[in-house]
């Protein structure tokens, strides 16, 4: 495919506000886990929490709006100038031409869980929390629409953990088609008790902090973040990072494990290569999607070990962040490109004691060394994969 | 390109009072069809997972199989777009009145159900699909934002696309808030090439938001209890053979559909 430029990305999660703070607690080693104090009853699990949500405030113009999520998604919106890159995309190219994508899991249900708690004496939702926008699934992108001000092809992906990974392709189609000449991706996912009591009902959550590809992991442990990327072409901008590929498919296996084979990663993997034109040997960096579940990471790891050379460096972050399930995809697809930047792969924290499945492709301390090439794994319950590849400016395949 | 070119070759609609695209054509002609059984049969799904499955994924497999057969599609190979405003309310409810009851007695099985990528989860499981699957929501704007999605990946990849658009009825205190009040569904089979099955051709252009088209009864009031059957105006249009039509695709965004039947 043609790639795509970059021209924009931010990432808010518990390492930070922002890019800065997520490269230094990158380099430095530094966990965002910590205990969990979120949930309405006592929960033991570790959990990626963000500092000072609760004390966001929506501008005035989008107070229906308000909720954790929301807060969430204008904290991120607010850091690294992306709110003013947006802006001066949306006068440039016109409103509707620049596209909205964003991959969220469970928007704002934390509000309607909070209805739910708070009852009228007739058992319906109280006078203040019937504004029906916020109590669905679209309402984390109805409410960054108006935050931008965009009017433009606009849609929720919501396919669990892979949702803010496939809203590039999403953004990709619309562009090569001439629909839009931009597109803001991204997503945001916060902490509630539907995540946390869910995950915790099909006993994949971990006791401690998760440990991804450790021999001895047993568990998730679940994390909060909001991030979003400007997409635009190529000659917009030609020392931008680049979207090189993607690759997108169906498992077809089982609504809650991964294939065993890990067969639709694969084909998400050969989909995203192909596209960008790209064998596997060029691949420089893999963000794995890696949550420390048993059978995700033993899956993944055959396959990073069968299919790359091993001078391909591959990680999983989600011992810095916790799995921030539908913003999974774009905060380490962030990562990804912080990787092409920086010259930097961040070790696999927690795994200290690696799988013996994992190959020598497996990064396990930060490591320096320059990076062309960076993919980034995502996948979702109900078989769902996406796979994203980023290039430096003017690399080509 | 300013506009997208596709051709239906498959449809499906299902809903209390409709239990296949005929029956819809039957009822703009002034007759009374012969309502469906109470549950979607969904015969796609394998019968130990058509027990276990939501009433919401019955509904979405129903349509997405009439629209399959209609098309004579080999669903294991086609990409699939299944879009919803709301997703399952009733396991939405169960979730929410649990959490805030006894939030450690949640169910397994109703959460992994809860995600809105539950029904294409179990239709390509069902199908064998390891084709691109995707789950989308826009709130009244889902068919049309789905419509736009399906659209432009038959067109950008050059493949058939599978577009599921269903809600499910409301329950407890989510259903006052969501006001989906009645059970609709709907599948097109969407193919950026004509076949010897297609049955019309579609012409989709962006435009700024002017009103839907309107409808006549019963099919008004389906569309003001269901945001899913925002379909309406296109289905009756491909039931009655051709004409032009005005959906939103998002909240400041509207799609022109102009449909050419096949010769």
């Amino acid at each position: 495919m043609t790639p795509l430029a970059i021209t924009a990305h931010t990432a808010t999660s518990a390492l930070g506000n922002g890019l800065t703070a997520q490269l230094t607690a990158l380099q430095s080693a530094r966990s965002g886990l910590r205990p969990n104090d979120i949930s309405s009853v006592p929960l033991a699990c570790w959990i990626g929490r963000v500092d000072g949500v609760e004390a966001v405030q929506l501008p005035a113009d989008l107070q229906d709006w308000d909720c954790r999520n929301n807060r969430l998604a204008w904290l991120g919106l607010n850091q690294d100038g992306f709110l003013q890159r947006v802006e001066a995309a949306r006068a440039r190219y016109g409103a509707n031409r620049v596209a909205l994508l964003l991959g969220t899991s469970t928007a704002s249900i934390g509000a309607t869980e909070e209805a739910y708690r708070a009852l009228d004496a007739d058992g319906g939702f109280s006078d203040d929390r019937l504004y029906a926008p916020l109590h669905a699934p679209h309402s984390l992108t109805a409410f960054v629409a108006a935050a931008l001000q965009l009017e433009g092809p606009c849609l929720t992906v919501s396919t669990a953990c892979s949702s803010s990974a496939k809203v590039f392709a999403n953004a990709e189609r619309l562009i090569r088609l001439g629909l839009v000449d931009a597109a803001v991706v991204g997503g945001v996912d916060s902490l509630c008790d539907s995540v946390l009591f869910g995950f915790n009902a099909l006993e994949l959550i971990s006791d401690e902090p998760c440990r991804p590809f450790d021999a001895a992991r047993n568990g998730i442990s679940i994390g909060e973040a909001a991030g979003f990327a400007l997409l635009e072409r190529a000659e917009a901008a030609p020392d931008a990072l680049q979207l090189l590929g993607y690759g997108e498919a169906s498992d077809a296996h089982h609504m809650s494990t991964p294939h065993p084979q890990g067969l639709g990663a694969e084909l998400a993997l050969n989909d995203a290569l192909a596209r960008a034109g790209l064998d596997a040997g060029q691949v420089d960096y893999i963000n794995l999607h890696g949550t420390a579940s048993q059978k995700n990471d033993e899956v993944e790891a055959a396959l990073v070990t069968r299919a790359f050379p091993a001078r391909t460096r591959a990680s999983s972050t989600k011992g810095y962040t916790g799995h921030t399930l539908g913003a999974a995809g774009i905060i380490e697809a962030t990562m990804a490109m912080q990787a092409i930047e920086h010259g930097l792969i961040p070790g696999n924290l927690g795994g200290d004691t690696p799988d013996p499945l994992c190959g020598a492709q497996f990064s396990w301390q930060n490591e320096h060394q320059r990076v062309d090439v960076a993919l980034s794994n995502s996948f979702g319950f109900g078989g769902n994969n996406a796979c994203l590849a980023f290039a430096r400016a003017g690399f080509v395949a | 390109m300013s506009a997208l070119q596709v051709f239906v070759d498959g449809v499906g609609v299902w809903s209390p009072q409709l239990a296949d695209f005929a029956s819809l054509r039957s009822v703009l002609e002034g007759q009374s069809p012969e309502p469906p059984a109470r549950r979607p049969a969904a015969a796609t799904l394998p019968a130990n997972e058509r027990r276990r499955a939501p009433e919401s994924v019955l509904l979405a497999v129903e349509v997405a199989g009439q629209a399959i057969a209609m098309s004579g599609q080999d669903a294991a190979s086609v990409a699939c777009v299944f879009a919803s405003s709301h997703g399952d309310q009733a396991i939405t409810d169960y979730m929410c009145a649990t959490l805030a009851s006894a939030p450690t007695e949640l169910s397994p099985i109703r959460f992994h159900n809860s995600v809105h990528n539950a029904a294409v989860g179990y239709w390509t499981i069902a199908t064998g699909c390891h084709a691109p699957s995707t789950a989308i929501a826009a709130q009244r704007a889902s068919f049309g934002a789905g419509l736009l999605e399906a659209a432009s990946q038959a067109c950008a990849e050059q493949r058939p696309v599978l577009l599921v658009c269903s809600d499910f009825t409301g329950t407890g205190p989510l259903l006052e808030v969501t006001g989906c009040a009645q059970t609709f569904g709907c599948a097109l089979l969407l193919s950026p090439q004509q076949s010897g099955r297609s049955i019309a051709r579609l012409r989709l252009t962006l435009t700024s938001t002017r009103p839907c088209s309107t409808l006549g009864q019963p099919l008004a009031d389906w569309c003001e209890a269901n945001p899913s059957a925002a379909a309406l105006p296109l289905l009756a249009l491909l039931a009655q053979g051709a004409g032009s039509c005005q959906l939103d695709a998002a909240a400041q965004l509207g799609l022109q559909i102009d449909m050419e039947p096949v010769i």
